[in-house]
């Protein structure tokens, strides 16, 4: 008691300074360490293999500067594999963002199985994509697809959908969106209720007489939030597509499913080029990153109402 | 808020005039509206006050088109308007919780009512609107109709700024304003203050008494708050469980109410009631007490006697002349000083106003009397209706 009274007072703020950030370490510490060791780390080490020619299982790697990414962008392969990437990511996203708007819309505005609706358009989510990725491959099937054999009972001559060149790419995108119609179907709904009625109520006085009025006097705007996000979250995850062209295609034919991840995947794990996949990883990344601070920069200044 | 000139309106007499015949409304099993009757004259500035549940919120989202009744009819400007949709109406509407649109600043949420009517779909297009032939001259008449209503408003340095950057006062401006340049038939206002401090409540009930007077367009606002009612209207609809008990100016409600439950919602504190009975000689006993009420009441018959704490007196002690009773509580407000006085065998206590320089005089737990003048007392029957004497129902038809 004594020796705490007689303590001159800038000595005891400053140990009760250190307690402080002792606490905060401590407390904070296990999380830091964490981030670092499983997110922050394997970051950093993929952007530094990507500077070397280190191969799976080898005993040694060097440092080959940009090597890697200079190979990288003279290859054909990878230049069609972008390409690709880029193709799925323009079609998947706006057509599986307007339909699960669409969608949401429908449900929102009818009055009986609503919940019914909503199970049926989010069971692709649910289910696991490479199980139903062996499912539309046998619907695909040329000859005894039931997609084909429909086609020819209204006379309709069917493609060799996954196999043809001209169709392969874009049957997986079909895939893709019916896959992320249900999610972005789902947010659009959590959207919808979100939005005060009496702004309806303020749009049909003020003169908003069509649907197409309140749409947009109300409800696109005020889907603002949420379709951005929609949207960076559906191109994530279509720069993400891997399962349905590992199951159904292998790149094939002729490369015209080749994309990002299954370039990686094939670089890293079949020829064991891990400096390689390393450079295809980080191209990767950084559209991933583009399109975070993208929404974070949008949200941040445009869409933000609160 | 300045007195600047709107445009000149057509002089019509009737324009503004709302007709309610026989309106109901039923919610599932309940029923909200059970035949309303009410005849709002141009100009006119009518509440209608009652306690949650009354209808009066139904009653104004059925006259602004955004509920449909079960039966009977509503007529603005003296056209029925039961089939038109809200914007065919003529009518603005100003809501509790304001209802901004958020993503747009205030100065295109004023605007945004004219643009819906002058503008085509196309026209309203973002960029390639403007390039459609005639929008330009309209697009600066609307902007020229905004900084009118802004004016009028003061609310011209936050044109530019969005909803969300607005104090509650500065949002319930645009929310009028956004009513306003239209230049509506009949305003209807749904509680727009509830949602301001009490400060700002007060103030704001002022401007809105003053825009009415500028405008000199038909005012119906809905309230539960009397304060708001009887400061602001020219008349009062006391509406309770779906049917309007009263329809009178102010005053009146508060001096001379036709039913005991207009008597009980209107004034703070309450109005005092008590049992009393008719001794069939032209007065009423009132617990022991000779109240002459010169009325056709058989000896015997139950009714109630009401007065307002301001009309009473008390006195300390034990008065023959007054109805005795111990004071239980004293609430000192500064400029009242309200007393509690507790009567044997009746669970409410009567409330009393006194001079608040006479706080000594009344001890807590002391005897006092209440002197109830017989002039300020108002009977109802059994039922809650207001009985009137012969001599005052004479008097006021001549009157």
């Amino acid at each position: 008691m004594a020796d705490a009274l007689a303590l001159p007072a800038p000595a005891a703020m400053r140990r009760r300074g250190f307690g402080e950030a002792m606490a905060a370490l401590s407390l904070a510490g296990p999380a830091m360490a964490l981030m670092v060791l499983f997110l922050v780390g394997p970051l950093v080490v993929v952007v530094l293999l990507s500077a070397t020619d280190y191969q799976l299982g080898a005993r040694s790697l060097s440092y080959v500067g940009l090597a890697n990414y200079a190979e990288m962008f003279a290859d054909r392969v990878f230049r069609k594999s972008l390409e690709n990437t880029l193709i799925y990511v323009a079609i998947v996203v706006p057509a599986s963002v307007a339909l699960g708007l669409g969608a949401a819309l429908l449900i929102e505005a009818g009055t009986s199985l609503r919940a019914f609706y909503r199970a049926v358009y989010f069971l692709p989510v649910m289910a696991t994509l490479i199980a139903m990725a062996i499912v539309w491959e046998f619907m695909l099937h040329p000859t005894l697809g039931l997609i084909n054999l429909a086609l020819r009972e209204i006379g309709v001559e069917g493609y060799n959908w996954l196999q043809d060149r001209r169709t392969a790419l874009f049957t997986l995108c079909g895939i893709g969106v019916w896959q992320s119609v249900g999610f972005n179907m789902v947010l659009f709904m959590a959207g919808l209720t979100a939005i005060p009625g009496e702004l309806y109520e303020a749009a049909a006085v003020d003169g908003a007489r069509t649907g197409l009025d309140r749409f947009r006097t109300v409800t696109w705007p005020m889907l603002g939030p949420v379709t951005l996000f929609v949207v960076v979250i559906t191109a994530i995850r279509s720069f993400q597509v891997f399962d349905t062209v590992q199951v159904m295609t292998k790149g094939g034919p002729n490369r015209a499913t080749e994309v990002l991840l299954y370039t990686m995947y094939s670089e890293g794990f079949s020829f064991f080029r891990t400096g390689y996949a390393a450079a295809v990883t980080v191209v990767f990344l950084v559209f991933v990153l583009a399109l975070s601070l993208l929404k974070t920069w949008v949200l941040n200044r445009r869409v933000h109402y609160a | 808020m300045t007195t600047v000139a709107l445009a000149p309106r057509v002089a019509e007499g009737a324009r503004g005039r709302v007709t309610i015949r026989g309106l109901t409304k039923s919610f599932g099993a309940t029923r909200v509206l059970r035949g309303v009757d009410l005849d709002i004259a141009d100009g006119e500035f009518v509440t209608v006050l009652g306690p949650s549940g009354c209808g009066k919120s139904t009653l104004m989202r059925i006259i602004a088109g955004l509920e449909r009744q079960d039966g009977g009819s509503v007529a603005i400007g003296g056209r029925a308007v039961d089939a038109l949709r809200p914007d065919q109406r003529d009518i603005a509407m100003v809501f509790q919780s304001y209802a901004l649109y958020p993503h747009l600043t205030v100065r295109d949420n004023i605007a945004l009512p004219l643009r819906m009517r002058r503008l085509t779909f196309a026209q309203r297009l973002p960029l390639v609107g403007r390039l459609v032939p005639g929008v330009r001259p309209t697009e600066r008449a609307i902007d020229e109709a905004v900084r009118r209503v802004a004016a009028v408003l003061q609310i011209e340095p936050l044109l530019a700024r969005k909803p969300g950057q607005l104090s509650g006062g500065q949002k319930q401006r645009v929310a009028v304003g956004r009513a306003m340049v239209r230049e509506p038939r009949v305003f209807l206002m749904d509680e727009p203050l509830s949602n301001l401090d009490a400060e700002l409540r007060v103030h704001m009930r002022a401007e809105i008494a003053e825009l009415h007077r500028a405008l000199a367009t038909t005012f119906i606002y809905v309230t539960h708050d009397q304060a708001e009612a009887m400061t602001m209207s020219d008349r009062v609809v006391v509406m309770m469980d779906g049917r309007p008990l009263q329809v009178a100016p102010p005053a009146r409600i508060y001096d001379d109410p036709e039913d005991i439950r207009v008597a009980r919602f209107v004034g703070s504190p309450r109005i005092n009631v008590l049992p009393a009975a008719a001794t069939g000689r032209g007065s009423l006993d009132m617990r022991g007490l000779e109240l002459p009420f010169d009325a056709d009441l058989a000896a015997g018959t139950a009714v109630q006697a009401a007065f307002r704490p301001g009309m009473a007196t008390a006195v300390r002690g034990s008065d023959p002349s007054g109805l005795a009773g111990v004071l239980r509580h004293r609430e000192n407000l500064g400029s009242d000083l309200f007393l509690h006085v507790a009567l044997p065998g009746i669970e409410a206590p009567v409330v009393v106003r006194v001079d608040p320089t006479a706080v000594a005089d009344f001890p807590v737990g002391e005897a006092v009397s209440v002197r109830v003048p017989p002039a300020h007392a108002l009977v109802f029957d059994a039922a809650g209706a207001r009985l009137r004497p012969r001599a005052s129902a004479a008097m006021r038809r001549h009157g």
